[in-house]
């Protein structure tokens, strides 16, 4: 099946209030795909939403949509819809009406009106709550209003800025299947922002990360997953170990005082790199049979399995075990050729993918996002 | 709880002290007055003779409709530009919305007679180009523009603060469905500021029914409104307090009976206001 795009952001440059926000976008959007724009706080999540949308003008570059030039065009012409970070739902009209909207403004008739609307509040599993008004609906209700008003008037792309934000975990992960299933089932374009690692996984086919106004990856889960393109995509998504090494040669790399096997080619001989090691792909070993060697700092169960920090020459590791291991134990370490992964040398260099500072309380200190 | 209660009863004696001396003391004299006779024997009588006001009734309630229809008109769409301009243009406008207010009412309403009569400033510049001297002064109409020009201000602030609260994001939802900006006017912004307009539409209609100087100044004495009817009474003495007073309870009355209806009318779109 051929892929076809819909939306399309040719170098995209934005500033406001005389910084930069968007710092040379290119982006390609295929028709029918859930892809979803993910990155810390102020990154520029909304402002490619709001540029998509029609609400802001690029300072330059061009967006297409489905291969037409979209720039100037108002954001009322635009066949794209907006869940809004914090829906925007009309407070002055009940949940039937703020559905109707579009309809209304697109002067459907009547009777259409009303079958469009029963069937897009039952798609929201909404139904029976046609008259209530927007302030007497719970978050997760007004959610889903939003999306019914948003899907209601068949849009080829939908954006969703942070629609589950404000949803206790249950909900939200109610939710995540939900808009899951009316993407599915209607065949639209979703773009999603979060800036949760998980919630981009699980949904998306996609993943664009996003970093500083700039896109720092773009691919499935599993590449984003597996082979992250720089040290600060593999440390925002998951858990990592970033090491300094020397690619000796092709297949085989040095770090930790060591030469280990890997997967990886097509750098220069004795290249510098960064080499990821995921937590969960460590083996421990006895420390006569390892391949590196190191005392156990600290030790936290977190039910499924244990999160040991180990210190291997003054550099603080961390691994996921199920065999429990006590503080100042000496362990060994094996690392397989796949569980090593090398990335070019990035201005992220060094600044992550050290655990020496780590402490169960701050790591859930910095899962605590503030809200906008 | 007791004890909170106590507390916020403390609080709140001055005012209910104040507005027992204040607002409900003067009502229940004009009451007694209204309902006695000179030597304070009940009667209906009062309330029997206004009959003869009925002309004077029925002018204050045509020019203050006219007056808070005309300054309706003007208000809306000033506010709503103003709310359109940066923050900088909006207080400059503001400003000079607002200074005539500071300014005393007799001063506002003198002025406009040294502006209107027929040897004041228009009549002057006409006469200088050759045109025939106009009636302005003691018209209907020049009663109608002095209401308009003191109660604006009323009409203006209460519709301008409403529309600066709606939230951005809603207009840019309706446009995100499609609306374009006369839409965006008709379904979004004019339903929203509803509050705003009965509020402006209460405090210019409530001053302009009962005024009565403005009437005198730039109607002449031709146009006899209720206000002036109950002021001329209460100045020919004692005699004619009681006459006076039921002339106010009845306009009272029908004030708040314009409320009540108007009140109704936003606690059905929801967005009850009480001015
Ligand atoms: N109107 C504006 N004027 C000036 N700066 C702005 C404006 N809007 C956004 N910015 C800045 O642009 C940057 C990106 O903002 P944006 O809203 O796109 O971030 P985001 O990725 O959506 O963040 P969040 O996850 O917190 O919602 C931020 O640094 C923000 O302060
Ligand atoms: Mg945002």
């Amino acid at each position: 099946m051929e892929k076809k795009n819909i939306v399309e952001l040719k170098d995209v440059f934005v500033s406001l209030g005389g910084e930069t926000v968007l710092d040379g976008l290119n982006l390609s959007i295929e028709d029918k795909e859930f892809i979803t724009l993910l990155g810390p706080s102020g990154c520029g999540k909304t402002t490619t939403l709001r540029i998509i949308a029609g609400f802001l003008n690029p300072d330059k570059g061009e967006i297409f949509f489905e291969d037409r030039k979209f720039n100037g065009v108002p954001a009322y012409k635009r066949q794209v819809n907006t869940i809004f970070q914090r829906y925007a739902l009309f407070p002055h009209l009940n949940v039937y009406e703020n559905v109707a909207f579009g309809l209304r403004v697109k002067k459907t008739p009547e009777k259409e009106i009303k079958k469009q609307v029963s069937e897009m509040l039952s798609l929201v599993n909404l139904s029976g709550f046609e008259k209530r008004h927007i302030d007497t609906l719970s978050g997760g209700q007004q959610q889903r209003v939003a999306i019914a008003r948003a899907i209601a008037n068949r849009p080829k792309v939908l954006l969703l800025d942070e629609p589950l934000a404000a949803l206790d975990l249950k909900l939200r992960k109610d939710m995540q299947k939900e808009l899951r299933r009316i993407q599915r089932q209607l065949g639209i374009t979703f773009i999603f922002v979060t800036h949760d690692q998980e919630e981009a996984l699980t949904m998306s086919d996609r993943v664009v990360v996003m970093d500083k106004g700039r896109i720092q990856q773009v691919g499935t889960p599993q590449d984003i997953y597996n082979e992250p393109k720089n040290a600060f995509v593999a440390d925002f998504i998951g858990e990592s170990n970033i090491l300094d090494g020397i690619m000796k040669k092709d297949y085989e790399v040095s770090f930790s005082g060591n030469t280990f096997k890997c997967l990886d080619k097509g750098f220069v001989d004795n290249e510098n790199v960064d080499v990821v090691v995921r937590p969960e792909d460590v083996d421990i070993v006895p420390p006569d049979k390892g391949m590196l060697e190191g005392v156990v700092t600290s030790v936290a169960f977190l039910g499924v399995h244990y999160e040991i920090i180990v210190d291997i020459g003054g550099f603080k590791w961390m691994i996921q075990t199920t065999d429990k291991h006590n503080v100042n134990d000496k362990v060994g370490l094996i690392i397989e050729p796949d569980a090593i992964h090398i990335m070019k040398k990035s201005e992220y260099s060094g600044l992550y993918g050290d655990y020496s500072s780590y402490s169960e309380e701050l790591d859930h200190l910095s899962d605590i996002i503030p809200e906008e | 709880m007791n004890n909170k209660g106590f507390g916020r009863r403390i609080l709140t004696s001055p005012y209910i002290v104040w507005s027992a001396i204040f607002v409900i003391v003067p009502l229940l004299i004009m009451v007694y007055f209204a309902l006695t006779d000179n030597n304070g024997i009940f009667t209906i009588q009062n309330l029997q003779g206004i009959g003869k006001y009925k002309k004077a009734f029925g002018l204050s309630i045509l020019y203050a409709v006219i007056a808070t229809v005309i300054t309706l008109v003007i208000s809306y769409p000033m506010a709503y530009f103003m709310t359109k301009m940066n923050i900088s243009s909006q207080r400059m406008i503001m400003m000079i919305v607002m200074l005539p207010m500071w300014t005393n009412f007799l001063i506002r309403t003198y002025s406009w007679i040294t502006i209107l009569a027929n040897k004041g400033i228009i009549n002057t510049v006409l006469n200088r180009l050759g045109f025939h001297t106009l009636r302005l002064i003691n018209t209907p109409g020049a009663v109608i523009l002095g209401m308009v020009y003191d109660f604006i201000p009323y009409m203006i602030l209460p519709i301008y603060s409403v529309m600066c609260k709606i939230d951005n994001s809603l207009l840019e939802a309706a446009s995100d469905l499609g609306s374009n900006g006369f839409s965006r006017l008709r379904r979004v912004i004019i339903p929203l500021s509803v509050p705003g307009v009965i509020s402006g539409i209460t405090m210019v209609f409530v001053p302009s029914v009962s005024t009565f100087y403005i009437s005198q100044k730039l109607g002449g004495n031709k146009t006899l409104l209720i206000g002036d009817a109950i002021e001329y009474l209460f100045n020919a003495g004692p005699d004619f307090y009681n006459i006076a007073s039921a002339l106010s309870l009845v306009l009272m009355v029908m004030i708040l009976i314009c409320l009540a209806v108007m009140n109704k009318f936003t606690n059905e779109d929801d967005g009850g206001v009480i001015i």
